[in-house]
């Protein structure tokens, strides 16, 4: 029944996938399913077990455990030559021994497919990919984003039901990886496959995905869309990993429901809310606190009636455009905060050594319980 | 084909038999030669008579041990006499033609290159002969103008260790070079920018930082010049180095002696070998 | 001052590469080339001509063991390279870390070794009263001694055993530096063992096998110890010919023609490979 249901709703589906190392749990019992056409990421720190997981879906590793279904079919046991999925690698590789057609055409060789469809189809591919007619060229004559592409083209020529991408863009220089981004994200809407990718950059994946799966220590921590994970974080690990956060470790003073008020080591007082953690007094909690949800004021009465009131002396200003933030600390505890600075040009003239008043919402407080 | 891949497990155990058969074809020989080193028999072949150390130490004939041999006694120094002039000259000169390469640009440096690498692919007895037929010609025309008998140009260990050194320094050369190349030059300078004068800066900085090659370049150097046929047979006079005697003896017909031999070449060739390794592991670091 | 120290140094460090250059080299074969075009005409009295090179089309003794050397060297080295390449592949691809070393220095022990002993080894187990007829006889196979050596066979193994370890290792080098990812590609885009093999390791391994193969022909076409020991006196193997003219027979006008052909087979092989594969002779040999 559920077996029906997932061959029509989802291109990929994991049920409960275990990897074992040796006895070292590479994947904890992982089960995800991936609608048709969506982009896909799995966001991790390095070692959290996302490689080991997509080159399970690759075949170049079976699951200890657990079934692994593409379109509804299980692919346990099948060679990855026999895989309806493609994958990008990390350093792409590209056959350095062939031309770029070859490259492109080496899948639909395979299959046997008349030497003029492959032309033909190769260039079509390649016209997909905004690059017509470089096909006689040789790898080594493309630059760093052409590359990626060709990579690409090889995979989609073979119309694959998963596209898996292992961090392809991690070789490339910032400017141009903020520029791909966007292209492959357009190229995910224009052939509309499902595109599972892995990356321990969040910025990749809050930009391009409609998914996300937050992964750490073999487990997924949450999956939702990039505002979801952004705004309401399940655990404390992924409210620390995506997006940037004020952390502070604290005890939690009194808990009326999910409203909490905590206090730091320093003395600092903290009004929040446990969205996941039942939380009682004395219980130890990670609390975390956005930049931009903390305001700037030059006058206390400004904040109305916001539930975290504080003064803060300016430490240091990180001047970086759009993106600039200040260094507080906090004049009765000294506990330090990063604020940022909103854009309006109210306090562009902020110095070192100045008081201001801060303040935020116990919403935007977030707690959770710390474990052990 | 790679280990992420899947295999079918006959494809597998199949391969693990081809590379096991394989490692058995290496060895044997050399096997067979040690084993039949401790055969009590005059022959080296079946049936095994029992053990013996006879064909190291023994001085009773036919029982003469290696080491009781005076022929062959005396062809290993001459063995070792060559190699280490042949050795010698060729980290001398591989040095010296590292920093040719490497440092200098000049007309025909590619030309002179590949001239330097024909050693290696003509063939060992061909170097022989043709140095054979010039010395030959230099020593008739010196002695028709001079009267006077020039027994260095004549077949002989100069001679010997000419033709070796002759493509061996192509091997020297290449595995200084090698090392060479991957020197920060800005560390010779920084030498030079705290008061060290240009020779002082090689002496003091770049040579020792080619040791590991130089000396693995001389036992490997060693190695060669020991182990080599073809080049040494051309140009022999009287003095035969260890191979040639072996040769000669071998075409005698053969006793349990030349196993003996065979086994300490075998230990002491492994152990350059290894030396020539452990050498290569210390450039790495 | 500092440009004309600079020429010095050039000068001191090309004095020795050139000393050896021209009078190792250079000067002894344009001498072997003078040698092979005098033809005797009285004691010590010659004309220039090619009468050496006639004496060796015209005498088919000559000219088959000039054949047949040719022939048996490309054939061992097809040979070795066939078995060579699955055992490097095994040790470049197969094995990590310290198994990897292990069997990377089991190849290179017994290479390390005298040929001479080398092929006294395989004298040893081959011929009448060696390990193979005394094997055989023992298990009942065959009734009395069996001589394996002084065959063509036999000339073969030695002269395949004997090249191994230099197709093994620039074949290991070179597989060595295929990234994994390549062939995971090749699979990941439907490929199967034998369209990988064909489509992207044997590119891949191109250099290694051209410079494998150059040297192993070099090696064969050179070889006196093993076709003499192995073949026994008929085995009419080219630098035979090239011994017996030079030392048993005295006649170095011959001998040195017949040098310089052996000298031009084994570089027209060497050029015809090199240009097949499109490579350079610095990247092949001069690594």
């Amino acid at each position: 029944m559920s077996q029906n249901k997932s061959a029509t709703a989802y291109d990929l589906e994991c049920q409960n996938i275990n990897k074992d190392f040796d006895g070292f749990k590479a994947v904890d019992d992982v089960s995800f399913g991936v609608p048709a056409g969506t982009f896909f990421s799995i966001l991790g720190p390095s070692g959290c077990g996302k490689t080991t997981l997509l080159r399970m879906i690759a075949g170049f590793q079976e699951p200890s455990s657990g079934d692994l279904l593409i379109k509804g079919k299980s692919m346990i046991g099948v060679q990855p030559n026999k895989r309806p999925v493609s994958m990008v690698f990390q350093h792409l590789a590209l056959f350095p021994m062939m031309d770029i057609a070859a490259n492109v055409g080496f899948g639909l060789r395979q299959r046997g497919v008349p030497r003029e469809d492959i032309a033909k189809r190769v260039e079509t591919v390649l016209e997909r990919v905004g690059l017509p007619g470089v096909g006689s060229r040789q790898i080594n004559q493309l630059s760093g984003g052409q590359k990626q592409r060709v990579a690409i083209a090889r995979c989609m020529v073979l119309e694959p039901d998963v596209l898996l991408l292992d961090e392809p863009l991690g070789a490339l220089d910032l400017k141009l990886r903020e520029h791909m981004k966007i292209e492959l994200k357009k190229l995910q809407s224009e052939f509309g496959t499902t595109f599972v990718y892995i990356t321990h950059d969040q910025s990749e994946a809050l930009v391009m995905s409609d998914q996300i799966a937050v992964m750490n220590h073999g487990k997924f921590e949450q999956v939702g869309t990039a505002r979801e994970l952004y705004h309401t974080p399940n655990t404390a690990f992924v409210a620390g990993f995506v997006g940037e956060a004020n952390k502070y470790e604290a005890t939690v003073d009194a808990a009326f429901g999910d409203a909490v008020t905590l206090v730091t080591p320093e003395g600092m007082e903290l009004k929040g809310i446990s969205p996941v953690s039942k939380l009682e007094k004395g219980d130890k909690a990670h609390v975390f606190v956005r930049p931009e949800a903390v305001r700037l004021a030059t006058e206390a009465d400004k904040f109305g009636g916001i539930e975290n009131l504080n003064t803060g002396i300016v430490e240091n200003i990180l001047f970086n455009g759009a993106n600039s933030h200040i260094i507080l600390r906090e004049e009765k505890s000294g506990g330090e905060m990063n604020v940022a600075i909103p854009q309006t040009g109210e306090f562009r003239d902020l110095n070192k050594g100045d008081k201001i008043f801060i303040g935020w919402e116990a919403e935007q407080t977030r707690c959770y319980r710390a474990e052990g | 084909m790679i280990a992420t891949i899947p295999q079918s497990k006959a494809f597998a155990w199949t391969y693990r038999i081809y590379v096991t058969l394989f490692f058995i074809y290496l060895a044997l020989p050399l096997t067979v030669v040690c084993a039949f080193a401790f055969n009590d028999s005059v022959f080296p072949s079946l049936p095994w008579d029992g053990f013996t150390w006879a064909w190291f130490f023994g001085n009773e004939a036919p029982y003469i041990g290696v080491f009781n041999e005076r022929p062959i006694i005396k062809s290993i120094g001459t063995s070792l006499f060559v190699a280490f002039w042949v050795s010698l000259l060729s980290i001398a000169v591989g040095t010296s033609n590292a920093f040719l390469f490497v440092r200098y640009d000049f007309k025909f440096k590619e030309f002179l290159y590949i001239l330097m690498l024909l050693p290696l692919i003509i063939p060992g007895i061909i170097l022989g002969i043709s140095i054979l037929v010039f010395s030959n010609t230099v020593a008739n025309n010196l002695e028709d103008a001079t009267g006077l008998w020039f027994d260095g140009l004549r077949p002989g260990l100069p001679l010997v260790i000419l033709g070796q050194f002759s493509f061996i320094a192509t091997f020297a050369t290449l595995v200084i070079s090698a090392r060479l190349e991957k020197f920060d030059r800005s560390l010779e300078e920084a030498a030079l920018n705290l008061g060290a004068t240009k020779w002082g800066a090689i002496r003091q900085i770049t040579l020792p930082f080619l040791m590991p090659a130089i000396a693995g370049a001389a036992v490997v150097a060693i190695l060669m010049s020991f182990e080599n046929f073809n080049t040494t047979l051309m140009l022999v006079g009287s003095d035969a180095p260890l191979t040639i005697t072996m040769f000669d003896r071998l075409k005698q017909g053969s006793t349990p002696v030349l196993n003996a031999v065979s086994l300490l070449l075998i230990v002491v060739s492994a152990l350059l070998g290894l030396m020539s390794l452990l050498f290569q592991k210390r450039e790495q670091n | 001052m500092t440009q004309a120290q600079s020429r010095l140094g050039l000068y001191l460090l090309m004095a020795p590469l050139m000393l050896w250059l021209l009078l190792l080299i250079i000067i002894p074969h344009i001498g072997m080339f003078l040698v092979s075009i005098s033809v005797k005409t009285g004691v010590r009295q010659y004309v220039t001509g090619f009468g050496n090179y006639m004496v060796f089309f015209t005498e088919p003794l000559y000219w088959n063991t000039f054949a047949r050397t040719a022939f048996m060297s490309i054939a061992a080295t097809f040979l070795t390279l066939l078995i060579g390449f699955p055992v490097a592949y095994y040790i470049a691809k197969l094995t990590r870390g310290r198994t990897k070393t292990t069997l990377f220095l089991m190849c290179l022990i017994p290479f390390w070794v005298s040929e001479l002993v080398r092929t006294f080894g395989w004298m040893i187990l081959l011929r009448e009263t060696g390990i193979f007829s005394s094997f055989l006889q023992y298990i009942g196979v065959h009734s009395g001694p069996v001589e394996f050596l002084y065959n063509d066979a036999a000339i073969m193994i030695g002269l395949v055993y004997t090249s191994m370890l230099f197709m093994v290792v620039p074949l290991v080098t070179t597989l060595d530096s295929l990234d994994d990812s390549l062939i995971e590609a090749g699979y990941d885009l439907g490929g199967n063992g034998i369209s990988i093999l064909r489509e992207i390791i044997i590119p891949h391994a191109m250099p290694g096998i051209v410079s494998g193969c150059i040297v192993v022909f070099m090696l064969s076409l050179g070889n006196y110890l093993t076709p003499i020991l192995l073949g026994g006196k008929d085995s009419l193997w080219f630098t035979g010919l090239i011994y017996s003219q030079f030392i048993t027979r005295f006649n170095w006008e011959l001998g040195s023609a017949f040098g310089f052909l052996l000298l031009g087979l084994s570089s027209t092989i060497v050029w015809v490979g090199l240009k097949l594969s499109r490579q350079s002779l610095t990247d092949t040999v001069g690594r």
